[in-house]
């Protein structure tokens, strides 16, 4: 219980840590490395609640993936180092606003919070005997199957929809059919060589 | 309070020793599979390969070390020194680290976790990140453009070897590697799964970057891509890191399908984690085979085949596996 203790204490803070880093770091590369660092201790914080499938996805599908493009995107374009404070002061007050309304719902949620009273009970509602993949495997494909597909569905649409929109046909452009340059007469003969005697 | 200590650090101590005992013996094959590798290549083109260096050129890779540890480590003028020495170290860590997940025997594993295929997955996608930060923190043209293509390849392979990954797991009904290979006692899943087991490997032929998909370091075009600009330890990191992830790529091939630790036509006379390296051994031999026998792939051609050929046939497989097992009753867990 002390090593989960202190290990949720280092997941947080580094986690916390490095978020602070990602909005103030002059070198957009850096921020990247930083977000992805925040990552990797929130799928930390993931495994302390006993949570291993959401976490082993979390690093999969952000580390894994979407974090790989941000940093691809953000070397082509070559971002000089920003000027930061000029920003800051101008975006200072709608910050502030934000911050203002996400801190007042922090505070709305952590009023209606019941204690555990400290017994130690697990916070999240699965039964002891199956692994929490399982469980979410029932709920999402099982009890809430027709809003799950629902989102795939709409994510589909979106995915297609941008590549319909971004798809330039350029007939200029020189394409390698390879079925017939596969099925083409061959130019060259092959041929059997007996091993160590050369052609 | 004293007893709890002490039960932490029992327990600490007997995952040190494991953890210490893998990762000498995963050093020492490295070294080793630099020897079987030049040997094979030199037996492909009708050479003998390193045979000065001790009895039969065993010491070769000894030498080679050595040889890499006594050069000095430069870091060029308009890199980012700090990130140019992570990236190696970062390859180098995540090559080692996705074998904690790995059974080697029955119960011979150093942590036995429920999601063990998904930290695998995790641990491989994570690998590209050594090259791409190498690739931007050298400051150098040949490195970035290295850097470019290994991160578009690996995250188009990724995709298909997450199919194959369903499709496995479909079969085995449990997310635990262990599990996975004792679903396998039966039957290996070599057998019904053969097509996937072959986009699996070829896939990770792709993910490790080794020929014939080693556009990212392709000398002819790159000099040497992503690591141009390393010299020393920090380019022998880079060659161990690839060295260990297609060790690591050939161990998920045997434990996903070729029955991980199971002896075969119950030859149990060798103990289980000899037959496992037997295994890795014989899939190894197919990295190098096909680095001997293969012109490497254009660009285009590699985007071809990821997208177009094996993320489709993989989902249909997919599909088709999953069908059979639900028509036929034969869900593992009891469906």
């Amino acid at each position: 219980m002390i090593i989960a203790s202190l290990l949720f204490y280092l997941f947080a803070a580094v986690c916390i840590g490095s978020a602070v880093v990602v909005v103030t770091a002059r070198n957009p590369i850096h921020s990247v490395l930083f977000l992805i660092l925040a990552f990797f201790n929130a799928a930390g914080l993931f495994v302390l609640l006993g949570a291993e499938f959401l976490a082993m996805i979390l690093v999969i599908v952000y580390v894994g993936a979407v974090a790989v493009l941000f940093l691809f995107v953000v070397m082509m374009l070559d971002v000089e180092a920003l000027a930061i404070p000029d920003t800051l002061k101008r975006n200072a007050a709608v910050g502030a606003g934000i911050g203002f309304v996400l801190v007042a719902e922090l505070v709305l949620v952590a009023s209606g919070w019941v204690s555990g009273g400290g017994t130690g009970a697990s916070v999240l509602a699965i039964p002891g005997d199956v692994t929490n993949t399982q469980a979410l495997g029932a709920l999402i494909y099982t009890h809430y199957i027709y809003p799950f597909q629902g989102c795939g569905l709409v994510l589909l649409v979106a995915m297609i929809g941008a590549i319909v929109l971004t798809l330039r046909r350029r007939p200029d452009t020189k394409r390698q059919d390879v079925s017939t340059q596969v099925a083409k007469p061959r130019g060259v003969r092959l041929v059997k060589v007996p091993t160590g005697s050369g052609v | 309070m004293a007893d709890l200590l002490a039960t932490y650090i029992g327990h600490f101590g007997v995952m040190f020793v494991g953890i210490l005992c893998v990762v000498v013996v995963l050093l020492l094959s490295m070294a080793y599979l630099t020897y079987y590798e030049r040997k094979v290549l030199a037996a492909a083109m009708l050479r003998k390969g390193p045979n000065v260096t001790g009895p039969f050129g065993l010491l070769q890779p000894m030498a080679d070390g050595l040889k890499l540890f006594l050069k000095e480590t430069i870091v060029p003028t308009g890199s980012n020194p700090v990130l140019f020495l992570l990236a190696p170290v970062l390859t180098f860590g995540l090559a080692l680290v996705g074998w904690s997940v790995i059974p080697f025997g029955p119960g011979l594993v150093i942590s036995n976790i429920n999601v063990g295929v998904l930290y695998l997955f995790a641990i491989s996608s994570l690998g590209v990140y050594g090259i791409i930060i190498a690739g931007w923190a050298s400051n150098s043209r040949y490195a970035f453009l290295g850097a470019m293509r290994s991160a578009a390849q690996m995250v188009s392979y990724e995709v298909s070897i997450g199919f194959v990954i369903v499709t496995v797991l479909l079969c085995a009904g449990s997310l635990n590697l262990s599990k996975v290979v004792e679903a396998q006692s039966h039957l290996w899943f070599c057998i019904p799964l053969f097509p996937m087991m072959i986009v699996f490997f070829v896939s990770g032929l792709a993910e490790t970057n080794r020929a014939p998909f080693d556009l990212v370091e392709s000398e002819s075009e790159l000099v040497a891509g992503y690591f141009v600009e390393y010299s020393a330890m920090a380019f022998a990191l880079f060659y161990l890191g690839e060295y260990m992830n297609m060790i690591l790529v050939s161990g998920m091939t045997t434990v996903l399908f070729l029955g991980g630790w199971l002896a075969p036509f119950g030859l149990t006379f060798l103990p289980a984690p000899i037959w496992f390296g037997l295994k890795i051994f014989v899939v190894l031999f197919g990295f190098l085979w096909a680095r001997a026998t293969l012109p490497r792939f254009r660009y285009d051609q590699l985007m071809r085949l990821g997208w177009k050929i094996f993320l489709p046939f993989s989902i249909v497989y997919m599909v088709a596996v999953a069908g059979f097992l639900v028509a036929t009753g034969n869900l593992p867990n009891g469906g």
